[in-house]
C-alpha cells in the first residue's frame, strides 16, 4: 500500500461567528484507506468535509490535501486541487435546473485540468450512471427522481471523474434501510473497484460496519464479507466526533473495544 | 467614564453588522468587475438571464410606461389648463419620463421581479449546497451565476426603459389627442423639441447604474442566505428592499450631478 499522505489536519480549528464548528482536530489519511467518521447531529462532521476541501478555511490549524497547504490558499488555486477530489453532498445537491446527464458531465465539463475531450463525456456520463444502475436517468431532471435515486446520481457525479480521494457527506440520511443498504453497497463497490482514497460522515454505526467489514467481489459482482471472522478491511479506520472535538480515531476493533460511554452509546453497546 | 465605554460598545455592535454587510458586497462588487473580461464567459447563461430579465419584463414594462404617461398627461394638463398652457402637455410629459419617470418606474418594476428573482434562486441553490458543489466541481459562483446576471441587466434595463420612455410618451399622446384635442404634430413636436441631448444621457446613465445595483443587489442577497427556505424569503423581501431605496438615493443623486453641470 502506497504511503502517500492524501488528506492530513493538522490541528484544525473551524469557527462560526466565534463558536467552534470543529476544534483542534487533527487526523491524516494515505492513499487507498478509508475512514468513517460518526458523530451525532451538529458534531461537526460536514464541516469537517468542507474544510478538507477548501469551501471553508480553518480559523486555525493547517489542512493538507494531496501534500499541499490548502488553507490559504486562492480559490483559483483550490479549483486545480479539487479536480482530484469527489464529493457527495448531504442531499445531493444535484442541480435542479440541469438535467441528470447534465449533472453528471458537470465535473468533467467544467474541470479544465482533467481536459476531458468532448466527445468522451457522454460515454463517460453513461458509464458512471450505468454504474449506479441508473442509465435510464439521462433525460429526466432531479426533480423527476426519488430521493435515493438522487443520491445514487450525487455518487456517480463524485466518482465521474475518477478521483483520488472521494468525500461522502452522510449518504444514507433520510433514506429508507433497504435503499440505505443499496447506497452503502454501492460506495462499497466504487472504493474496490476503483481503490480510491474514501472518507464517509455518518451517524450511522450500520453503515461503518458495511463499510469496515465488506469488500466487492467482482468475480460475483457483489459484497462478501472481508473474513469469515468478522475482521475489518486493511486499512480502514474510524474517528468519532463528539462537539466539535475529535474523540476517538482507531480501527474497528479498538472501536468496539472502547470503554468511553459516548462511543458505547453511540455504536449501541450495552 | 464606564457609561461612555458601554456606549462605545454598544455603538460598535450596532455598526458591525452594517458594516461587514458592505464589506462583503463591495467585495462581491470587486470580484464580478474583476471577473469580466476573464473566461470563460458563460453565453449561453448571458442569453438565458437576457431573456427572462428583458422579454419576460417586457408586459409590465409597457403596462408602467403607458399608463404613467396616461396619468401624466391626466396631472398636467389640469395645471397647465390655468395658465392656457395645455399645448406644453408633450414637452413636459417627454422630460419627466424620460429624465425621471421612465428609469426609476422601470428599474422598480425590474428589481421588484427580477431582484427577487435572483435572490430566492441564488437563495435556494445556496441552502441546498448546489453552490458549494459547484465550488467542489471547479465553478466559481461569481463567474457562472453573477457575472452573467450583471451583464444582462445592464445590457436589458437601458432597453426596457427606452421602451417605457417611447410607449409612456405615446400615452400621454392618446390623453393629448382625444381629451385635450392637441394635434399630433403639436404633441409630438413639442415633445420632440423639449429633449435635448442631457435629457437623453441622463435617461440612459441612470438605468445603466440601475443595473449595476439591481442585481448585485439580489446576487449579493441570494450568495449570502442562511437558514433554509425561511433564509430564502428573507433573503429575497430584502434583496427587493434594499435595490429600491438605492434606485431613489441614486435617482436623486444622478439628478443632482446633471442639474450642477
Amino acid at each position: 500500500m502506497s504511503t502517500e499522505s492524501v488528506l492530513r489536519f493538522d490541528r484544525v480549528t473551524v469557527a462560526f461567528a466565534g463558536v467552534p464548528a470543529i476544534e483542534d482536530v487533527s487526523f491524516e489519511i494515505r492513499a487507498g484507506e478509508s475512514r468513517i467518521i460518526l458523530g451525532a447531529a451538529a458534531s461537526g462532521k460536514t464541516v469537517i468535509l468542507k474544510t478538507a476541501i477548501g469551501l471553508l478555511r480553518p480559523d486555525a490549524g493547517r489542512v493538507f490535501l494531496f501534500g499541499k497547504d490548502i488553507s490559504t490558499m486562492r480559490e483559483r488555486e483550490l479549483f486545480n486541487v479539487r479536480a482530484r477530489v469527489g464529493m457527495l453532498f448531504q442531499e445531493g445537491a444535484l442541480f435542479d435546473s440541469l438535467t441528470i446527464e447534465e449533472n453528471v458531465a458537470y465535473g468533467l465539463v467544467n474541470q479544465k485540468t482533467l481536459q476531458c475531450p468532448e466527445d468522451e463525456v457522454r460515454s463517460r456520463v453513461e458509464e458512471a450512471l450505468t454504474f449506479v444502475e441508473l442509465g435510464h436517468t439521462l433525460e429526466k431532471f432531479p426533480s423527476e427522481l426519488s430521493g435515493g435515486m438522487r443520491r445514487r446520481v450525487g455518487i456517480a457525479r463524485a466518482n465521474v471523474t475518477e478521483p483520488a480521494l472521494v468525500l461522502y457527506d452522510s449518504p444514507t440520511a433520510g433514506l429508507d434501510p433497504i435503499t440505505a443498504n443499496n447506497i452503502m453497497a454501492l460506495i462499497v463497490k466504487e472504493r474496490d473497484v476503483r481503490n480510491a482514497t474514501t472518507v464517509m460522515v455518518t451517524q450511522r454505526f450500520q453503515d461503518g460496519m458495511i463499510m469496515s467489514k465488506y469488500h466487492y467481489n467482482p468475480r460475483t459482482e457483489s459484497l462478501e464479507l472481508a473474513s469469515l471472522e468478522g475482521a475489518a478491511v486493511q486499512g480502514i479506520g474510524f474517528l468519532v466526533m463528539r462537539e466539535g472535538r475529535l474523540v476517538f480515531e482507531g480501527t474497528q476493533e479498538e472501536l468496539q473495544k472502547s470503554t468511553d460511554p459516548y462511543i458505547s452509546r453511540f455504536i449501541m453497546r450495552n | 467614564m464606564l457609561a461612555s465605554d458601554f456606549q462605545g460598545s454598544v455603538l460598535l455592535d450596532f455598526l458591525k453588522t452594517p458594516v461587514l454587510s458592505i464589506q462583503e458586497f463591495s467585495l462581491l462588487v470587486g470580484r464580478t468587475i474583476r471577473n469580466l473580461p476573464r473566461r470563460p464567459h458563460y453565453g449561453k447563461d448571458i442569453i438565458l438571464q437576457m431573456d427572462i430579465i428583458g422579454v419576460g419584463s417586457l408586459p409590465i414594462v409597457l403596462l408602467t410606461g403607458f399608463f404613467s404617461g396616461v396619468v401624466m398627461a391626466l396631472q398636467m394638463s389640469k395645471a397647465l389648463r390655468t395658465y392656457g398652457a395645455v399645448s406644453q402637455t408633450g414637452p413636459i410629459v417627454a422630460i419627466t419620463l424620460v429624465r425621471e419617470l421612465g428609469p426609476v418606474l422601470t428599474a422598480l418594476v425590474v428589481a421588484g421581479r427580477n431582484a427577487s428573482g435572483m435572490a430566492s434562486e441564488l437563495g435556494s441553490m445556496k441552502v441546498t449546497e448546489q453552490i458549494d458543489a459547484m465550488r467542489a466541481l471547479g465553478t466559481d459562483p461569481v463567474q457562472k451565476l453573477v457575472k452573467p446576471r450583471l451583464i444582462a441587466t445592464c445590457m436589458m434595463l437601458p432597453c426596457l426603459t427606452a421602451i417605457a420612455d417611447f410607449v409612456g410618451i405615446t400615452g400621454g399622446f392618446m390623453i393629448a389627442y382625444f381629451l385635450l384635442s392637441l394635434t399630433a404634430s403639436e404633441y409630438w413636436n413639442g415633445a420632440y423639441r423639449a429633449l435635448d441631448y442631457q435629457d437623453i444621457a441622463e435617461g440612459m446613465l441612470k438605468p445603466f447604474v440601475f443595473a449595476i445595483v439591481i442585481s448585485m443587489v439580489g446576487c449579493y442577497y441570494g450568495l449570502r442566505t442562511t437558514g433554509g427556505t425561511q433564509g430564502v424569503g428573507r433573503a429575497t423581501t430584502q434583496a427587493v428592499v434594499v435595490a429600491s431605496v438605492w434606485i431613489f438615493v441614486l435617482t436623486a443623486f444622478i439628478a443632482k450631478i446633471f442639474i450642477t453641470f
